[in-house]
């Protein structure tokens, strides 16, 4: 079995409506898969983590990544799209 | 996976200045020799354009793929004086030049190797290579240049360190119409390692495999930030182990990005490099962190144990997160290169001397020091011959990277632009070694040298 590419997207911003749709949207619209969703309010600032499959994508990581800091602008919010591997690399042994 | 973890990450690139200071591809040029100058100069071009060629594509491609900034591509090379010592009577600035369009073709922003080893006597080709150093670093842009004069197996070089002095300050006239840059791209060894992915010192050691991908990491702006925000109740033990956690997790992206560029490139992996190199960008200094930890300006009395801790803890956090851990790994302290330092020397804080007993304890030594432009080649050779013994007796790496300011004093400053930096001239002691250093010979190895 072909090994699953993952990532992850973050969005921090100001909470307003359909942040979560205009993401998945997005990734919906490239093929990306949506595993998990978190979302919470920190210090009345929104945050939301999305790990996401990427591996029947039609589109990487680095297009992705750059299609979405462009939606994050248009909204006012930080989108980063990351590998998975940094976050397992920097915080398990 | 933890919602908070993620955002640490993202925290540390976003504001922090995390970031892999470099990937650096180390090339042998030791089958490019000969004893035609013109054919082996252009061996030395073709074979660093067939293995460097994706270098720069790649570390782009695996930045944007991860989402982690990658600074510098640059290349490392054998010890040109090893390779010119193969066609005697021929200028080896050839070499420098064959260096320099390579590194211009395959798109690096810097290539070391125009270099040679002296620690113990001056071999075939090792004379005129330094002879022509000033002239290679001012006919190019790119080329890196260093000498190792000592180690604590062979002692010091004292005829090298005489000839460095002067090697030094002519390169600095050279380029005095530049900011006399070409000082800023020298450096004098003592105990010089051969994996070295940093600027301006790197250069491909002769034990070293044909190719090899080593990766240098970065972050004081991490260490920085994580000890601000532990706030003023934490004793120095709990600091080191802060600086432990955070160099760990720096020191694994570095592992991980290693490991990709080495299997992408098809090259051996060599080392990660632990060192904490700071930049001008602000907050991202060595002399914040030890602020941080308390002291009013670094400087101040106690920066030298501030930084022993520092270096210390970095390699202990750092070392268990790499598989193979080289390079100089440590704090870096380039006054030039560290918003902080720049400012405490520009107070008067931060010394000339406070900064050499500073070099007993962290990764390397007098780096990116601008001094006056009248200091004569014997004080440069004083300056070398201290700072080698620090290392020598010390069983570590130092160097000195200082720029003679020509026609400048202290209290003027120097602008190298972009991360080299700007900083003060700093005023050194001007009582005159010119007899001690003038008698050349060599200080013999040290007791400690004799291990076996």
């Amino acid at each position: 079995m072909e090994k699953m590419e993952k990532a992850v997207i973050t969005v921090v911003g100001k909470d307003m409506v359909g942040i979560l749709a205009k993401v998945s949207d997005m990734c919906a619209q490239q093929g990306v898969n949506v595993l998990e969703v978190t979302q919470s309010i920190l210090q009345d600032l929104f945050v939301m983590v999305m790990l996401v499959d990427m591996t029947k994508a039609q589109t990487d990581v680095a297009v992705l990544s750059e299609q979405m800091d462009g939606l994050g602008q248009k909204l006012g919010l930080k989108i980063h799209v990351m590998h998975e591997d940094i976050f397992n690399s920097m915080h398990r042994i | 996976m933890n919602t908070n973890e993620i955002l640490e990450t993202i925290e540390m690139i976003d504001n922090e200045n995390l970031d892999v200071r470099t990937i650096t591809m180390g090339i042998s040029l030791l089958d490019c020799a000969g004893p035609d100058p013109e054919a082996a100069a252009q061996k030395v071009y073709d074979k660093i354009c067939r293995y460097a060629e994706n270098l720069v594509k790649t570390g782009e491609d695996i930045s944007r793929q991860y989402g982690i900034p990658i600074i510098n591509k640059r290349i490392s090379v054998t010890p040109i004086a090893i390779v010119a010592g193969a066609c005697p009577g021929a200028s080896p600035v050839r070499f420098a030049k064959a260096l320099d369009r390579a590194a211009r073709t395959v798109g690096v922003n810097f290539i070391g190797g125009y270099s040679a080893l002296v620690q113990k006597g001056f071999g075939p080709g090792d004379y005129a290579l330094i002879e022509s150093i000033p002239e290679a670093l001012s006919e190019t842009e790119l080329v890196c240049s260093s000498v190792n004069i000592g180690s604590t197996k062979a002692g010091i070089n004292m005829d090298a360190v005489g000839k460095m002095g002067k090697i030094v300050r002519q390169a600095a006239e050279l380029t005095a119409d530049r900011e006399c840059i070409g000082a800023a791209k020298l450096v004098v060894f003592c105990n010089a390692p051969e994996d070295n992915p940093f600027m301006a010192g790197a250069f491909h050691g002769p034990g070293e495999p044909d190719c090899v991908i080593n990766v240098g990491v970065s972050g004081p702006g991490v260490v920085r930030a994580a000890i601000q925000k532990s706030g003023g109740g934490l004793t120095l033990t709990e600091i080191a182990e802060l600086i432990k956690r955070t160099a760990f997790k720096i020191t694994r992206m570095g592992q991980l990005v290693a490991q990709e560029a080495s299997r992408r490139l098809n090259m051996p992996f060599g080392i990660v490099d632990l060192s904490l190199a700071p930049t001008p960008a602000i907050g991202d200094s060595v002399a914040y962190i030890l602020e941080g930890m308390g002291l009013e300006q670094c400087g101040a009395h106690g920066t030298t144990a501030a930084l022993a801790l520092l270096n210390d803890a970095v390699k202990k956090g750092g070392v268990m997160a790499s598989s193979s851990v080289g390079g100089l790994s440590g704090a870096f302290i380039p006054v030039t290169e560290d918003a902080g330092m720049i400012a405490a020397a520009r107070s008067g804080c931060l010394t000339l001397s406070k900064l050499e007993a500073m070099t007993a304890v962290c990764s390397v030594g007098l780096d990116m020091i601008v001094i006056p432009g009248d200091a004569t080649p014997e004080i440069i050779s004083g300056i070398i011959a201290d700072e080698a013994a620090i290392g020598m007796v010390n069983s570590k790496t130092t160097a000195v990277r200082v720029i003679p300011a020509i026609g400048k004093q202290a209290g003027e400053e120097l602008d190298f632009g972009g991360l080299l930096g700007q900083g003060p001239v700093m005023p050194v002691n001007t009582a005159s070694p010119a007899g001690f250093i003038g008698r050349g010979g060599k200080i013999p190895a040290p007791l400690q040298s004799l291990k076996n």
